[in-house]
């Protein structure tokens, strides 16, 4: 009996195991194995930290870093703003098929391809395109403007691409709210920002923290976001990962930064997390 | 969390493992290829004629090397990278095996370019490539607004501003080099002249910045720039161009002042390529003259068969006499071989560029 349970209990976890060490953990040694590496000559090759320090050494990378970081933060703070409203009238407003409707609503955009949905931007934003004639016709512009290729347009991207990512957790958590609980608030004396700063945000908290975790991480890691809609100075840290690996052939460089982005990002979020008095643990039970 | 991260790192050493899983028998040609070089009609014709068939994968020189690498020169049969791409990677990665020539049919290639692509792929006395598509990169100008660019400095003059593009690769750092009255090719075997080249580049760059629309990535995003009438002036390749001409006959091609860059695609045998005897069927079959103009069509550029031009299209063959009178003919610069190494100057270059303000 003993022995059976143990086996189903290895059977059980074999997938998971497999998932974790052949995708991730086993890539990510041979990874850190090539960072540590230096080409010092045709087909020679020494093991060294330099490629470590030229990311701390060349302002460039470490601005672009950064530049990365704070522009994900803000998006993530940007979709947070649009998803809490959006998420309390799906849980908590609206009820029965209108509660089904505007869920599937926020659903179909990802339907399409990522690429579509950023290519959909394009056409809205660019010079001859659907804002810009809008505005000549109604007559406020006199002339083509160019909403395309700035940090604007990325920060838009970003935004409806991550949209969802916040919605899902927001809802669950604050479908699990007692509508009696919010009621309770309200007979105490409670007005609507009372009971939303008392009641509805901190139940809401682990959906908040979760979901910020997500888009953050999403927006730090995409790159044809940036890339298509961002302009000749937007760099972004991924599209330097890419360059490094397929461009420029330097592999050893683009293993660096794809370690340090990692152990930066998860910083980052451990930051975050210090920072708002949570734990992972809360977050996730 | 952070497995969406990790997967696009870990994507590019992923290449590996999927290249390793994908089996081929024997007679399944996987070729690596650029858009155009292998037409349907032209696979189709081939499959009818040996009993192979052929797997096509579209991609560009940068990510042709970065695949066999990843697979150290496995999951292709045949590659198309350019001549000059061929002996810095081959002594670095290893990634090709050596041509037999004598299972080529050398009669059907232009002799000149036979010999010159043969002497840039040797590596070691062993010959890694022969030339297949080949075409140069200049100007594509709307004449009637950018009629005074007449080489790549000029795309940054005021009379322009703003409605420039080009590619920050290494093709439009080389470029700008030979406008500014400079040889980088020259400098090629020799680091510290061409860092001192290149941080030149990099201060026109800079400066030309502000004039610059965007940086273009892809041919698709050029034509939809240009043909909006957004971008008037731009580097690009010939036949970029010559498609825009013939929906609007004011946009061309221009070789530029300093001389048009020019380019040979070829083909190499991947070093674990598993279907060689295919791959020098289909190498035998596309340089027949007619075969060879089919490509023409499709790609928009001339190929390496002897008497193909007999059967490429007329309206193709006026385009390219516009743009390349004989002396602008002469005056094509021909990549030499990339010894390696060189990207990591260029790439610090094009980062900086890309992140000035």
């Amino acid at each position: 009996m003993r022995a059976s349970t143990k086996l189903g209990f290895i059977l059980l976890l074999t997938p998971l195991l497999l998932w974790l060490s052949l995708l991730i953990i086993i890539p990510h040694i041979d990874m850190f194995l090539v960072s540590i590496r230096e080409r010092v000559g045709v087909r020679e090759y020494e093991t060294s930290a330099a490629n470590y320090l030229t990311f701390f050494q060349e302002p460039l990378y470490l601005r672009t870093f950064l530049r990365t970081a704070v522009m994900s933060v803000l998006a993530t703070l940007i979709t947070l703003i649009i998803a809490f409203p959006v998420s309390y009238y799906i849980a908590k407003i609206a009820k029965g098929r209108l509660q089904a409707v505007l869920f599937v609503l926020c659903l179909i955009p990802f339907y399409v391809s990522e690429l579509v949905r950023t290519f959909g931007w394009m056409i809205l934003l660019r010079e001859t395109g659907l804002f810009s004639n809008l505005l000549q016709w109604a007559g406020l512009a006199d002339r083509p403007v160019e909403m395309l290729y700035n940090d604007a347009a990325i920060m838009i991207g970003l935004v409806y691409t991550s949209m969802l990512f916040m919605v899902v957790p927001l809802v669950t958590t604050m479908e699990s709210l007692d509508d009696a609980v919010i009621e309770a608030g309200y007979d105490l004396g409670g007005n609507g920002l009372s009971v939303m700063r008392e009641i509805v945000i901190p139940h809401a908290t682990p959906g908040i923290v979760s979901g910020s975790i997500v888009v953050f991480m999403l927006s730090l890691g995409n790159y044809l976001t940036p890339t298509m809609l961002g302009g000749k100075d937007s760099l972004w840290f991924t599209e330097l990962i890419y360059s490094q690996f397929i461009v420029r052939f330097n592999w050893e460089l683009g293993a660096a930064f794809g370690f340090l982005l990692l152990l930066l990002s998860s910083l980052i979020v451990w930051g975050m997390l210090r920072l708002t008095g949570q734990t992972l643990k809360e977050t996730m039970g | 969390m952070c497995s969406k991260q990790s997967g696009i790192i870990t994507a590019v050493i992923g290449m590996a493992v999927a290249g390793w899983a994908q089996t081929a028998s024997a007679d399944t040609l996987r070729l690596l290829t650029w858009g155009g070089y292998a037409p349907a009609d032209v696979v189709e014709m081939f499959e009818a004629e040996t009993g192979h068939t052929v797997e096509v994968t579209l991609s560009n020189n940068e990510e042709m090397i970065a695949k066999l690498r990843a697979t150290a020169g496995g999951g292709f049969d045949l590659a198309q990278p350019s001549q000059d791409r061929i002996a810095g990677p081959q002594e670095e990665f290893r990634i090709y095996k050596p041509i037999d020539m004598s299972k080529i049919d050398e009669s059907q290639f232009i002799p000149s370019m036979l010999k010159a692509t043969m002497a840039n792929t040797t590596v070691g006395g062993e010959v890694y490539g022969v030339p297949h598509v080949w075409g140069t990169s200049g100007l594509v100008l709307d004449t009637t607004e950018a009629g005074m660019v007449k080489d790549y400095t000029d795309l940054c003059s005021d009379a322009v501003a703003g409605k420039v593009s080009y590619r920050l690769k290494r093709p439009t750092l080389i470029g700008f080099a030979f406008a500014m009255g400079m040889d980088p090719f020259a400098a090629y075997g020799d680091e510290a002249a061409y860092t001192e080249i290149m941080e030149k580049v990099e201060a026109k760059l800079v400066e030309c910045k502000p004039h610059v629309k965007t940086y273009w990535g892809g041919g698709d995003e050029l034509m939809g720039l240009v043909r909006s009438g957004e971008v008037v002036a731009a580097m690009a390749w010939d036949t970029g161009g010559w498609k825009l001409n013939a929906d609007n006959p004011d946009i061309t091609f221009v070789a530029p002042a300093s001389g048009a860059l020019g380019w040979i695609d070829t083909f190499v045998l991947p070093a674990k390529g598993q279907a060689d005897e295919a791959a020098y069927d289909w190498i035998n079959f596309v340089m027949q003259p007619e075969i060879a103009a089919k490509i023409t069509d499709a790609a928009g550029n001339f190929t390496a068969s002897k008497g193909a031009d007999a059967f490429a299209d007329d309206a193709l063959k006026a385009r390219y006499q516009a743009s390349f009178p004989p002396e602008a003919v002469d005056n094509i610069k021909w990549y030499p071989p990339v010894p390696a190494g060189l990207e990591a100057i260029e790439g610090g270059v094009l980062d900086r560029v890309k992140a000035a303000n």
